[in-house]
């Protein structure tokens, strides 16, 4: 927090002395297609405003193929510097050694890639995350019962971190039982059909975790459907303003925020400082998860 | 008279046309568009895309349709990734063609002898590829590819990207069957008139299994071009490809409903898509609007080509 603290100090200061002049960011997003990047789009954006940058910005529509494509334009168009948000860890990696090879410094956020020279990396840990919501949820067990979780986009980096995270850290305690997990694609309208059979399934069911917010709304819309909301609690995952506001309405326990505006200022206020010649000192920025309860 | 051979040359070169005033307006618009670099990054981005577009041009002047183009990339891209990782390049490749070719022959196999649509049969087994391919990654990424493997989606020779000489290499092949022998012949004419095809001897069922064959060939070997480019096969690969490929063949001045159509077009129709991507990325047109535009231009092409016809 420290080190964010004196980055924003430092930017103030640069920002409004040394560097004039017209840099261009590239920003390469998986899918816009997703309220979570588009935040962290808006937040980039607003930044860029706030130190006078040009942003460049590309939707990947979670297609890597497309995306080392939209690098590769990038490239041609000679941006100063690349702010990344890789559809996949081992895709991109040779996107990111064009990049080197052309000489244009890239940060990588949200997702890490497997290789090639990243200038940074500023993330949440999804695992963690994962833990977060596992140990939120076995604490209120009180280390007993049956759980079920609903996944995400099979092979989607999140969806798998998210998972690792949950399962491992339940795995621990005897008294878990981990009853169903199937895959709802991080989609709202499948969360509901999905947990509609679940429901038919399972007779008992104490907790439900959803890897990510719009599938626990979906969960919930069949729970509710089913009358069975007594009997179970749903934690999400993101804190999408819909999720924030079952949770206040208590029709959902819990969600991990993650904060993606917070990552889109960070991205572009460190590829200024990378740009001009700051040298950072780290290699990694976390951003902060929160538990958000009612 | 003079009217119907103004629409003829239209509808013939109009894809030209339209590719060049493409061209004019990104140069004009963005200084760093018409440069050789771009232009070669272009062209290799439009090689994934032309292969599958090549192998439905057979497909759709035989009349049929193949929607599993996309999955069948991913399946033999993930299959091709498997076998290489015992460390045998080669045989990694072979494998990963075989897999698409046998895919595609399936697909003819159950269009012709059980007489299911193409859209249905080839709808059928773009499920069945893409939920293979989940089945035989786990959903994961399949990584740590063979180093050597790198040079079919990354190489150069002498400063032009393998994919691209690969790309007018198949072109050429994929050419001359169509145009100069006998098959390519049938093709069209299966396409134009089955009954009046089959009335003439033409095994007009081998011609149909052999398109969907080539078909899956090509799809195969996108798969691989494209697991080399990432390095790494994805479980997600060519989601909606099929579109792109039609698209292109569309573009390109192919009649949907078979029995003419030129490869040329669609080669060219694969670049313009290619263009339509890089140019408005150069441009920093909003992705939403992107997607708006290309859409726009599909249709224009389309009831340009149209307006040519009788």
């Amino acid at each position: 927090m420290k080190k964010l603290l004196l980055a924003l100090l430092m930017v103030a200061i640069l920002g409004f002395s040394a560097f004039a002049g017209n840099m261009t960011v590239g920003l390469s997003v998986s899918t816009l297609n997703n309220p979570f990047f588009v935040i962290l789009r808006d937040g980039a954006i607003e930044q860029s405003k706030i130190l006078e940058v040009e942003l460049v910005v590309m939707d990947a529509q979670n297609d890597p193929a497309k995306q080392v494509s939209d690098i590769e334009d990038l490239i041609q168009q000679k941006v100063d510097v690349i702010l990344l948000n890789p559809t996949d860890a081992d895709a991109l990696v040779p996107a990111v050694e064009e990049a080197n090879i052309a000489g244009i410094p890239l940060l990588t956020i949200d997702r890490s890639v497997s290789g090639g020279d990243v200038a940074l990396h500023i993330a949440s840990d999804n695992v963690k995350g994962g833990e977060m919501a596992a140990a939120y949820t076995v604490e209120q067990l009180g280390e007993k019962g049956v759980v079920v979780e609903l996944e995400g986009i099979t092979g989607a980096s999140a969806a798998r971190e998210r998972g690792e995270g949950f399962d491992t850290y339940i795995a621990k305690f005897s008294g878990i039982k981990l009853a169903a997990k199937q895959t709802a694609d991080f989609d709202r309208a499948k969360g509901m059909s999905v947990m509609e059979n679940i429901l038919q399934a399972q007779p008992k069911i104490d907790a439900i975790f959803a890897q990510n917010d719009e599938m626990a709304l979906g969960a919930i819309q069949a729970i509710k459907a089913a009358n069975r909301q007594g009997e179970m609690f749903v934690v999400g995952f993101d804190a999408v303003p819909d999720a924030l506001d079952a949770v206040k309405a208590g029709d959902m326990k819990a969600t991990v925020a993650q904060q993606p505006w917070m990552m889109g200022v960070l991205g572009v206020m460190n590829g200024y400082l990378v740009v001009n010649g700051v040298e950072l000192g780290v290699e990694f920025i976390p951003v902060p998860l929160k538990l958000i309860l009612e | 008279m003079k009217n119907s051979r103004l629409q003829d040359i239209i509808r013939q070169y109009g894809i030209l046309i339209g590719l060049a005033g493409l061209m004019i307006v990104f140069s004009v618009l963005s200084e760093r568009f018409f440069t050789i670099s771009n232009m070669l990054i272009v062209l290799r981005q439009t090689s994934i895309v032309a292969f599958l577009a090549f192998g439905m041009t057979f497909v759709i002047i035989g009349a049929g349709i193949d929607l599993s183009v996309g999955s069948v990339l991913a399946f033999s891209g993930a299959v091709g990734a498997g076998v290489m990782q015992g460390g045998n390049v080669f045989l990694g490749i072979l494998a990963g063609l075989a897999m698409g070719a046998v895919l595609g022959f399936f697909s003819g196999l159950v269009i012709t002898k059980l007489r299911i649509p193409a859209f249905i049969a080839t709808l059928a087994m773009m499920a069945i590829a893409r939920g293979g391919t989940l089945v035989y990654t786990d959903g994961r990424p399949i990584t740590g590819l063979p180093s050597t493997f790198a040079f079919l989606g990354r190489g150069y020779i002498s400063r032009i990207p393998f994919p691209i000489i690969l790309m007018m290499t198949v072109f050429f092949i994929a050419y001359i069957i169509l145009k100069l022998t006998r098959f390519g012949r049938y093709v069209y004419a299966t396409g134009g008139n089955i009954n009046a095809a089959r009335a003439s001897g033409i095994k007009v069922q081998n011609i149909i299994i052999a398109n969907f064959t080539i078909s899956g060939l090509l799809s195969g070997l996108s798969g691989i071009i494209l697991a080399s480019r990432l390095n790494s096969a994805q479980p997600t690969a060519g989601l909606g490809y099929e579109l792109d490929a039609i698209a292109a063949v569309v573009l390109g001045g192919t009649n949907l409903f078979g029995g003419e159509g030129e490869l040329w077009g669609t080669l060219v129709g694969a670049f313009i898509m290619g263009i339509l991507n890089n140019g408005l990325n150069m441009l920093n047109v909003s992705s939403f609007y992107q997607q708006v535009v290309k859409g726009i231009v599909i249709l224009i092409a389309v009831t340009v080509a149209q307006s040519g016809k009788k």
